[in-house]
């Protein structure tokens, strides 16, 4: 294997967090391309400015499905706003590193987490836009 | 214990326990310098010279004409860069294919910046070369030709004789090369009846020891070493021999030529008994190169629909079998394999690939044991894929 992970992204890898489809999500987005060899849908619940529940499916490599575990054990519970501010950087920090060409999984996974919550808040003004009526 | 199923053979083997044994002595007790006079460096000598004609034996040359190297990707630079720069006067022509070994496409790639002309033939969907395709493309210019025996990937069977044949025909001299690195031992090879000028085998494919290759060298051809220094006792190629290693490749080629139907036979039964089970037991695979006599006896590649090769690599480990893949996020450039891009897989199929490569080590027992757990691999991470058939028709693919 050409390329060395570490034992946490592994450890990911083999007992993924939080993977499956979610019933009744309030946003579901997908980032990556198959074409690419690296894709991702996530999943995504929201109470009360909170992400109650997060899920996500991998097409991808290794680093793709740990990448994806993790980030969404990291901001489950927490507040949207709080959610934003994890990095691509703080993913792969919890994950002990990440081999400088499998970066791209870290970016891929906080962007399809950034898009989601900016998903879920244009549909929330929408929503409050049409309460009036 | 964990158990290990080793079915990377292509890429490197389990060196033979024979072949450990004939080579100790020339580390311990014959470890003289080949050029040396005294009774130690004769020995040495002779041992070199031995293995050049047991190898020699083996694809009908003759033992002056093997040249040993230090792998097979020096054989190959050798071969190219060789030829082309010793017959620049006459034409600065090459014909390759487009899947061929890095080692190739690195150097005819290099040669094109140096003002060599390169054509690359095209391979249809089994990877086979068209030979009509050479003759069109062969000019007055043309002075090397260079065709794989056998694809390292799919296992594909070139029709080298017909090449040979073709470029024998020819009235001016074109050299034939071809990269045997992955048919030696499984198919056999005539240089004479297949008319090879130039013929790149290597060691550690062979269960021979690492750090040992031989480039087969027709007499009078023209060829300008590469590699420049002090010669020992290789005229074309300086450098102190690798005696043990050369010793021990030897006696890889004897071991398998001697039980040569008997190893190839066993291999082939154990490709198709895989290639059955898998088709038999997995939904939405496509098996990569031909079927039956026109692949390699030791190549299975399948591609698993929806999911990616380096997850099905790691997972396998876990349970010991060992397999590469033709996945772009194995590689280091993240592109998918060239062979798989050649003969037409969209690459969201191509990063499924995965290559079991067989051996004579291998038992029926252990290819039971991968399809036992091969499908729930697949089940698994086909279970957390975001692809379905719909989704990867909607992409494009």
């Amino acid at each position: 294997m050409p390329i060395k992970y570490s034992k946490k992204v592994l450890e990911y890898f083999m007992n993924p967090k939080n993977i499956g489809e979610m019933e009744n999500p309030d946003v579901v987005v997908e980032e990556g391309n198959p074409v690419c060899g690296d894709m991702l849908r996530m999943y995504l619940k929201v109470r009360d400015g909170r992400i109650e529940d997060i899920k996500f499916l991998s097409f991808g490599c290794a680093a793709n499905i740990a990448t994806g575990s993790i980030l969404t054990e990291m901001v489950k519970g927490k507040t949207l706003e709080e959610a934003k501010k994890v990095t691509m950087k703080d993913i792969a920090e919890k994950l002990e590193g990440l081999p400088p060409i499998k970066m791209h999984c870290a970016i891929l996974a906080a962007k399809a987490l950034h898009k989601a919550i900016e998903e879920y808040e244009k549909s929330k003004v929408k929503n409050n836009y049409a309460k009036p009526k | 214990m964990k158990r290990t199923v080793y079915l990377d053979n292509e890429r490197t083997t389990i060196v033979a326990k024979e072949v450990i044994e004939a080579m100790l002595p020339y580390m311990n007790e014959y470890y003289g310098h080949p050029a040396s006079l005294h009774m130690l460096g004769q020995q040495a000598y002779e041992a070199i010279e031995q293995s050049a004609e047991t190898i020699a034996e083996t694809i009908n040359a003759k033992p002056d004409e093997i040249v040993f190297t230090s792998c097979g990707t020096e054989a190959n630079d050798f071969a190219i860069r060789g030829v082309a720069y010793a017959n620049r006067s006459r034409g600065n022509h090459i014909i390759t294919t487009k899947i061929e070994h890095p080692s190739i496409m690195r150097i005819t790639e290099e040669l094109a910046k140096q003002g060599f002309k390169i054509d690359y033939l095209e391979v249809d969907k089994e990877g086979f070369i068209n030979v009509e395709q050479l003759e069109n493309l062969l000019t007055d210019e043309t002075i090397l030709v260079s065709v794989m025996h056998v694809n390292h990937e799919i296992g594909t069977i070139e029709p080298i004789k017909e090449v040979g044949k073709l470029l024998r025909e020819r009235k001016q001299k074109i050299y034939f090369h071809v990269d045997a690195q992955s048919s030696y031992t499984k198919i056999p090879i005539d240089v004479q009846d297949f008319n090879i000028d130039l013929l790149t085998l290597s060691s550690h494919k062979i269960h021979g020891p690492k750090g040992v290759g031989a480039l087969y060298i027709r007499q009078g051809t023209k060829i300008e070493p590469i590699l420049k220094g002090y010669i020992s006792v290789q005229r074309l190629r300086p450098g102190t021999e690798n005696v043990p290693g050369i010793v021990g490749f030897a006696k890889a080629a004897e071991i398998a030529f001697a039980n040569f139907e008997k190893y190839v036979s066993h291999m082939r039964n154990l490709r198709d008994k895989l290639i059955k089970g898998i088709e038999d037991n997995i939904p939405e695979v496509l098996l990569h190169g031909p079927r039956g006599d026109k692949r390699s006896p030791s190549n299975v590649n399948f591609s698993f629909k929806y999911i990616e090769g380096e997850s099905i690599t790691l997972h396998l480990n876990m349970y010991g079998i060992c397999v590469s893949t033709g996945s772009a996020c194995a590689s280091r450039k993240l592109e998918p394999s060239h062979v798989l891009t050649a003969i037409g897989v969209p690459p969201e199929i191509a990063h499924g690939s995965i290559m079991f490569s067989l051996s004579r080590y291998n038992t029926e027992e252990e290819i039971n044991y991968v399809l036992d757990v091969l499908p729930k691999v697949i089940e698994k991470l086909r279970s957390i894929s975001p692809l379905t058939p719909e989704s990867l028709k909607k992409s494009g693919g």
